[in-house]
């Protein structure tokens, strides 16, 4: 199983990157961790005219806390996200979906980045950016945008980057001060991509219920999904067993999945909504001291 | 390497494996798994999946354990590499004794990955439970041991290393 | 002979070159001017083939030959078999066989995707994968088979079209009036259950690297295999050499459990290269080839039917059974009459009747992998005797006291042939013994007790026991060969070879003991053929046994040899003389004492004088076994389940084992260990998985899942030694044992875990999709 052939370029500056990206379009693919990229190309799936090594460039390595998000760049590996005090302190939902992300080693060289350009709708980056407001900045010779994470998954392993496009950062947004999160997930062994997941991050306040809730269901259907409706449950309301039971049956009605070697259709539908259930009732759990009524 | 690289079909690569300076030019396709084993004749890493689910290629990058069967040998330039031939000198160092005491291993093949998850892991976690032990091994495979031996070497291992034993190991 | 080492926990002599990366295997082998190797395989499943265009292939440089099945005709001749009956098992047993020749390539057809169809020879793997993608093949697609019923079926697709349909072997047996036992049965369990098809999935895949000299027309192989006395055999008879110009060896292996053990095209594909283009030639697996196209094993279909009494004692079985060989039988009856000898297993079974059917499909063929056939039939009677105790009411391992036979019983005949022709005897154990230890240290009734209270809170536990008796040690022979080098050390020599199991060592330990040296002062030799002319090889849990006691023989002899020329050199009698720590020395005189060297270079002559003996200290012993020994185990697995995500967690897994007397307890443990991990990743998670048209769809390890060390829980195994009476040595196999009740065990933990809610496992693997699936569907009935 080795690669085909490829030409092969290192650049030195995000100029001659982008360069490169704008000569060779979908002929090319990006090389940053290559824990997804690698695989494919050894079982010559993915042929490459041209990889195109980001490695080697500058400032793309930072993680950085500012107005209210943290910002990732494109080449910080995921252990080191991982392992950033401060970056899991305000968002934990980051450490414990990392935790999750394959193993040790894959960590070590898999970026942050790149799981989520890679959009595996079974991963669990892509759900975490969705579950927290998160944007995806992209450069081009054409200049640079950002991409709302809602506008950013377009299906299986296709997002909304443009062929000549390099993801150079993403930011998820910190929840505010007293939020609790859960992620879950049913995988068959530890560190395998998902079956089924869920993502949560709630905000109860003292007597007034739940005040925001994000809601997010992956590994059944084309990609992460919010669930607008499950959450339209909670919101503004008290957090009682009846209706947390009721998101867990608002999400299993929305899910459109597939069946493959692993699961069923059905199994992904049903425990969709268990996980919701189970990660909306640990988020809860877990905030400032707050409790399901 | 050149300031700026147009198409390269091979590259020159000058990469620190167990101390040891190396310059080599390779075809950019060639894996470090394959340049490691073939161009610097160090057939300790071993390969089983190419495709990074077996961790039998793990060495370590700069001091992290990495498998060696999903980098390009152009990706290790400049970089410190550190395969199972470099744990010791002379002899065992105190995971492979602790693995040949505790019968940590049968036929060998994802040994050397092993040892290295678990260097990796002592460095980060000195004492771990049994729990954080299995976890850190989760991504090397093994078809023989049932890893059992494995946690058992590994536990007594840090032991050792923080001064005391545990349990009996064979003679 | 001394019994310092027989017994004892010694590590491992292979260990610190296999730590320090020092070890061996194929891929490492490095000769000069090789050529590597890649293959075309078939993408259908079944398919004619129509053309084959190599010129494009033939032009990439750096691509040296591209061969097909029309320029290596001349020695495209059948692959070796392993598919003869023995003739006393033919006697007793009317088989309707038909075998269909596999060839090194595919000439016309392709039978299973994966089938090599074209051979590209480079200068690198890189390069020839290069080339191997620029072949043009014409294919006609064919429907194809994948399922054995369908494959019975008068409209299925037939593989080999000189059969007529596709059934390689057919047969009916009986023991005792399967009918009145059903007649006058209180309870009747009936059910069909599968077992997947799934694998040894060893961490190195397959290779092999080939040389020839011309200088002296020998062809010299490394192959990783656990038979390399069978591939000379076959290489010779091919490639029209004399025997001892082929030498095979096995270098370090990188596990096998059978899948290793076979006679693969591309021994022949790759020697044929280096033969044609006078260089080393190589091939390395890879790990898609593998899942491809290395032998598969298990996928076995039963309907089963158990009558008992009203006490629940066992009245009969009945067992109608499918087997998928895959596109070639390569085994012939081996794998169905296994599968059926071990029906009966520990329990007193009195009449029997089964109907067996093998049959081909466009799969990869299927060979013997860690238990062979006892794993799929255990599953089928252990998971039937649960649902009759279910039945009846009772406990499970209740109805396993009742039916166990008893070792007063013993020798017991099951008056039916075992797979080598022999009369099937269990020789001995005391199975109630072994069963009620498993129990005991699983804490059984605490369990019990435990899990009724967890029960009312929610948490769902289950504990399931299983059964097995092993025929270990087939025959018909091993041999070792032992010499005394001229400083005095053992070099033994064996047709049995390691892939993990430490015969470098346990074979040591009998050397050790019965010469009196020193362990490091023994060297053992696994799997040359030039070193030993004659062998078969290490599989189906024989080596111990065989070769183990061929050892203890020859090294008897050796001994004897020696100590006579000793005692000339001595100038005393033999029978005061005795050998330790590197020396021999008249018993009670410390400084008579002289190294073992002196006396061998004692016996070579000199100009002066003869030596005071002949220096031929060396021997070599075929034991020959009169049939298998049996071996046995209890397994207990504990899980919790979680029913609404069918998430499976094995809490415990306790294992109470008779191999017989034990050569080194630490080898033993290992080897139930992996056992028991590999069973349970049949029973939870490993399957190969091929869609309607015969494309593997599992073809990775993202969708083959072997289990890591957060799947195996830790195991707790009870050594019971039963001395087998039919070994000098007393020795019964290990290697098999645990990977043969898991699936059984496990199954039985979680339907026992789930009973609330009334689901029935009838297949494997049980994951947590298959278990949501079972229990929304008895929710969906009730």
């Amino acid at each position: 199983m080795k690669p085909a052939p490829f030409h092969y370029h290192a650049p030195r500056s995000l100029d001659e990157c982008l360069e490169l990206l704008a000569r060779y379009g979908a002929e090319a693919k990006v090389l940053a961790g290559g824990q997804s990229l690698m695989p494919m190309m050894n079982f010559r799936l993915a042929r490459p005219a041209a990889l195109i090594d980001i490695n080697r460039l500058p400032a793309l390595d930072h993680v950085a806390l500012t107005d209210g998000v943290i910002r990732v760049g494109a080449l910080v590996r995921q252990r080191r996200l991982e392992r950033h005090a401060e970056a899991t302190a305000r968002i934990p939902l980051l450490r414990e979906a990392l935790a999750l992300v394959g193993h040790p080693a894959i960590r070590n060289r898999g970026t942050v980045c790149g799981s989520i350009a890679h959009a595996d709708p079974a991963a669990e980056l892509p759900a975490a950016l969705l579950c927290l407001d998160g944007r995806a900045v992209v450069k081009s010779r054409r200049g640079e945008r950002a991409i709302a994470v809602e506008e950013l998954f377009r299906g299986p392993l296709t997002t909304a980057l443009e062929p000549d496009e390099l993801l150079t950062e993403v930011q998820f947004s910190i929840p505010p001060a007293g939020a609790g999160s859960a992620f879950l997930e049913v995988a068959r062994r530890h560190g395998d991509f998902a079956l089924v997941g869920a993502a949560a991050v709630v905000q109860v306040e003292a007597g007034h219920g739940v005040k925001s809730l994000h809601l997010v269901v992956f590994g059944a259907g084309p990609g992460p999904m919010r669930s607008p409706k499950a959450e339209a449950v909670l919101v503004g309301a008290q957090a009682t067993l009846p209706r947390i039971a009721e998101i867990r049956r608002v999400v299993s009605d929305a899910v459109k999945a597939d069946s493959d070697l692993h699961a069923t259709a059905e199994y992904r539908r049903r425990v969709a909504g268990v996980l919701a259930e189970r990660a909306v009732t640990l988020a809860i759990a877990r905030c400032a001291g707050k409790g399901v009524a | 390497m050149s300031e700026s690289t147009a198409h390269a079909e091979s590259v020159r690569v000058r990469v620190r494996v167990n101390g040891e300076e190396h310059e080599r030019t390779v075809e950019v396709r060639k894996t470090l798994a394959d340049f490691l084993r073939g161009d610097l004749a160090l057939t300790g890493t071993h390969v089983g999946c190419e495709h990074g689910v077996c961790g039998a290629c793990t060495i370590h990058l700069d001091g992290e354990p990495v498998r060696s069967c999903l980098m390009l040998a152009v990706q290790a330039d400049g970089a410190e590499v550190t395969t199972v031939e470099g744990l010791s000198r002379n002899g065992l160092d105190f995971l492979q004794e602790a693995f040949w005491a505790h019968h940590g291993l049968q036929c060998g093949f994802c040994t050397p990955g092993m040892l290295m998850s678990a260097h990796a892991l002592l460095r980060e976690n000195p004492a771990p439970s049994e729990i954080e032990i299995r976890e850190a091994l989760a991504g090397n495979l093994c078809r023989c041991t049932g890893y059992q031996n494995i946690v058992e070497a590994i536990e007594n291992a840090a032991a050792a290393a923080a001064g005391s034993g545990v349990r009996g190991a064979a003679s | 002979m001394g019994a310092k080492y027989f017994g004892a926990s010694v590590r491992r002599k292979e260990d610190p070159r296999l730590l320090t990366g020092r070890g061996r295997y194929v891929d490492d082998i490095v000769l000069p001017r090789t050529l590597e190797l890649a293959f075309l395989r078939s993408p259908h499943g079944h398919a004619r083939i129509r053309s084959i265009e190599v010129r494009r292939a033939a032009s990439v440089q750096g691509v040296r030959r591209v061969l097909t099945f029309e320029d290596l005709a001349r020695w495209m001749k059948p692959l070796p078999i392993f598919a003869a009956t023995p003739p006393g098992l033919a006697a007793r047993v009317k088989f309707e066989t038909k075998h269909a020749p596999q060839y090194a390539m595919a000439k016309d057809k392709v039978r299973f995707a994966g089938e090599i169809v074209a051979v590209v020879v480079a200068d690198s793997r890189y390069l020839a994968e290069d080339g191997v993608d620029l072949i043009g093949v014409d294919y006609e697609p064919l429907p194809a088979v994948v399922e054995a019923e369908a494959a019975t079926r008068p409209d299925a697709a037939v593989l080999h079209e000189e059969w007529g349909d596709n059934i390689a072997v057919a047969f009916q047996h009986a023991v005792g009036d399967s009918e009145a036992a059903f007649a006058r049965a209180t309870a009747v369990v009936r059910e069909r259950f599968r077992v997947q098809r799934y694998a040894g999935m060893p961490i190195e895949p397959r290779g092999v690297i080939a040389s020839f000299g011309a200088h002296d027309g020998s062809l010299t192989v490394w192959s990783a295999t656990q038979v390399p006395h069978a591939i000379q055999q076959g290489l010779a008879g091919i490639l029209e050499l004399p025997v001892h110009k082929v030498r095979v060896i096995a270098p370090d292996v990188g596990g096998g459990f059978g899948t290793k053990a076979y006679w693969y095209p591309e021994e022949l594909l790759v020697s044929l290269v280096a033969l044609i283009m006078n260089r080393p030639a190589k091939w390395t697996e890879d790990r898609r080839e593998h899942l491809l196209s290395a032998a598969q094993a298990r996928d076995q279909l039963h309907d089963v039917e158990v009558a008992a009494d009203h006490d629940g004692r066992i009245l009969g079985i009945r067992d109608r059974m499918w087997l998928d060989m895959g596109a070639y039988n390569t085994w012939g009856t081996a794998l169905p009459w296994n599968t059926v000898a071990h029906l009966c297993g520990p329990y007193r079974v009195p009449t029997l009747s089964v109907d067996v059917k093998a049959i081909v499909s466009n799969k990869a063929p299927n060979a013997p992998y860690r238990g062979a056939g006892r794993p799929e039939v255990v599953f089928v009677v252990d998971r039937a005797l649960d649902l009759l105790a279910r039945q009846l009411g009772m406990d499970p391992v209740e109805l396993r006291r009742r039916n166990l036979i008893r070792p007063d019983e013993l020798p017991y005949d099951l008056k039916m042939p075992y797979r080598d022709g022999n009369p099937l005897v269990y020789d001995s154990g005391d199975f109630p013994a072994t069963f009620e230890a498993a129990v005991k240290a699983a804490d059984y009734q605490q369990f019990r007790a435990e899990q009724k209270r967890l029960r009312a809170a929610g948490v769902y536990r289950g504990i399931g026991v299983s059964s097995y008796i092993e025929g270990t040690g087939l025959g018909p022979y091993e041999g070792a060969f032992v010499q005394l080098d001229l400083s005095g050390r053992l070099v033994v020599s064996t047709g049995a070879c390691s892939q993990g199991q430490g015969l470098e060592t346990s074979l040591a330990q009998i050397a050790a003991d019965t010469f009196g040296v020193p362990l490091e002062w023994v060297t053992v030799i696994g799997g040359d053929t030039q070193m030993i002319p004659f062998g078969i090889g290490t599989f189906a849990s024989r080596s111990a046994v065989l070769a183990g006691n061929a050892v203890a023989t020859a090294c008897t002899e050796v001994r004897r040899k020696f100590l006579e020329a000793a005692a000339k050199f001595l100038e005393v009698a033999a029978e005061d003389l005795e050998l330790g720590d590197g020396q021999v020395q008249v018993r009670g005189v410390p400084d008579s004492a002289v190294p073992l060297g002196r006396v061998v270079q004692a016996c070579l002559p000199t100009h002066r004088a003869p030596g005071v003996a002949q220096p031929s200290f060396e021997a070599s012993f075929y034991h020959h076994v009169p049939t298998v020994t049996y071996a046995n185990a209890t397994h207990v697995a504990q899980v919790e389940v979680d029913p609404d995500t069918g998430a499976v967690k094995l809490l415990r897994y306790v294992v109470a084992h008779d191999c017989g007397r034990v050569i080194n307890p630490m080898i033993v443990d290992g080897q139930i260990h992996g056992g028991v991990a590999q069973g349970i990743g049949g029973a939870l998670l490993e399957e190969l998985v091929y869609d309607e048209s015969g494309q593997l769809l599992s073809g990775s390890f993202m969708d083959y899942l072997v289990p890591t060390a957060m799947e195996v829980p830790r195991m707790t195994t009870l050594h019971m030694q039963f001395p087998s009476p039919r070994n000098p040595l007393g020795i019964k196999g290990v290697g098999e044992g645990g990977a043969i009740s898991p699936p059984a065990a496990i199954s039985n933990a979680i339907e026992d875990a789930l009973a609330p809610f009334g689901i029935r496992i009838t297949r494997t693997p049980v994951s947590p999709s298959s278990l949501v699936t079972l229990l929304a569907e008895a929710e969906r009935a009730s």
